[in-house]
């Protein structure tokens, strides 16, 4: 692709999905971009930007969905599974022991591991959980991802990384060479679609908030509001987790590191004051609908 | 360095688990059928095997009874890798003592994965984009 073409991309993905792509991820628009150019018809991604400028808005719309998919497999990272065990649960047993009722928010759910691996958790955790009730909200920009998700339908290769084999033996339900997630706990999981550029304040409060390798997308002042407007949803007692390579600090006040436990968060001790979307681009069409 | 037995009748199997294996630094001995596999076994117990389930001469669920009966056969961490993807075979080869399993095709990835699961390997730490 031309440096032209590059730099439409870069405006349109930054415009629409806060993704902020630096001068040398050509590779990445290619290795997701290309396929998609196929499926339309068109021989490169040149083709593929012309027909973006003049041709139907939902190419545009296919084009930041086919970006901003990322791959995910079950208990990625393992260590915030360890966190979620360890210290979140335990700790929020506790504390919520009155109310019985815990909420967790997948701010980048994807195609659903995330949120399963967390429903696996608790279900492992049964008897403790008896009478208690644990909402699992899982939210993305990308529609197609979700509709994945809801389903629980993996193959074979996504099914082997990351999930033990006796969870996968307990909790799935073979069909020829795919797995599905059981009833249960598809059960366990709610699904929304979600811009996180857009206001998401009427999703409530949370006690535990997943927002794993989605910020590292966005610039600075992006992620700094995004944590803002987090730090108004948690529980003052709540929990963030962020991906392994992210980090806080430096960005925001609205949470504080909790030591030794790579990855998790608290909210601050200073709340903010209510924090307003951050701007995006007025003449940009928009895209997903944040819905109530 | 740990030493992984590779125990497959398939020459190509052995090759290509060879190469991923060797990749995440383990000594790699390979067998073609469960009885060859004893005998590797009886010499000196290796702390990992990758095994695969149909074989002649002594298929992989027989190994893996042979070896859990044997002194010292506790320790090696054993994955199947096999074609059979059903679950009452999966079902079948933890109650036997696998620690792990891989239903075939596998890649670097899976391989990886099921050998951070037992313990062979320590995590990698995940890269930043």
């Amino acid at each position: 692709m031309t440096p032209p073409d590059y730099e439409y991309l870069r405006k349109l993905l930054k415009d629409h999905s806060g993704l902020d792509l630096s001068a040398d991820k050509q590779y990445l628009i290619e290795s997701r971009l290309l396929p998609l150019a196929r499926k339309a018809g068109l021989p490169g991604i040149v083709e593929l930007v012309q027909k973006m400028k003049t041709g139907p808005s939902n190419l545009i719309a296919q084009v930041v969905e086919a970006m901003t998919t990322n791959e995910t497999f079950f208990f990625r990272d393992k260590i915030p599974f360890d966190h979620f065990r360890e210290k979140i649960m335990p700790e929020l047993l506790q504390a919520r022991a009155n109310r019985k009722s815990i909420r967790i928010w997948c701010a980048a759910g994807s195609t659903g591991q995330e949120p399963y691996s967390l429903a696996m958790c608790l279900k492992e955790m049964s008897g403790a959980l008896n009478g208690w009730r644990i909402e699992i909200l899982a939210t993305d920009l990308s529609q197609e991802v979700l509709e994945k998700s809801k389903s629980g339908i993996y193959s074979q290769f996504e099914v082997q990384r990351g999930l033990p084999i006796q969870l996968l033996v307990k909790y799935f339900k073979q069909t020829g060479e795919l797995w599905q997630v059981s009833a249960d706990i598809r059960a366990m999981v709610q699904h929304r679609q979600l811009n996180l550029l857009h206001d998401f304040s009427q999703l409530g409060t949370f006690d535990v908030i997943f927002c794993r390798n989605v910020l590292i997308y966005f610039d600075q002042e992006t992620k700094t509001n995004i944590f803002g407007r987090l730090g108004r949803m948690i529980e003052a007692d709540g929990f963030l987790v962020l991906g392994a390579a992210e980090t806080v600090v430096g960005l925001t006040e609205a949470f504080k590191p909790v030591p030794d436990r790579r990855g998790l968060y608290r909210p601050g001790d200073v709340r903010l004051a209510p924090a307003k979307p951050a701007s995006v681009a007025a003449a940009a069409p928009r895209l997903a609908v944040a819905s109530g | 360095m740990k030493t992984c037995l590779v125990v497959d009748d398939s020459s190509v199997v052995r090759k290509i688990a060879r190469r991923i294996i060797e990749e995440m630094n383990f000594h790699v001995i390979e067998a073609e059928d469960g009885e060859k596999a004893l005998e590797v076994c009886k010499r000196a117990m290796p702390e990992a095997v990758l095994l695969d389930w149909n074989m002649p001469v002594m298929d992989g669920y027989e190994f893996l009874g042979n070896l859990r009966r044997m002194p010292g056969g506790d320790v090696p961490r054993v994955v199947f890798c096999t074609t059979e993807n059903g679950t009452d075979h999966i079902s079948r080869a933890l109650s036997a003592g696998a620690n792990e399993y891989i239903m075939k095709p596998f890649d670097k990835d899976i391989v990886a994965a099921k050998f951070q699961e037992v313990g062979l390997v320590e995590a990698a730490l995940p890269e930043t984009i």
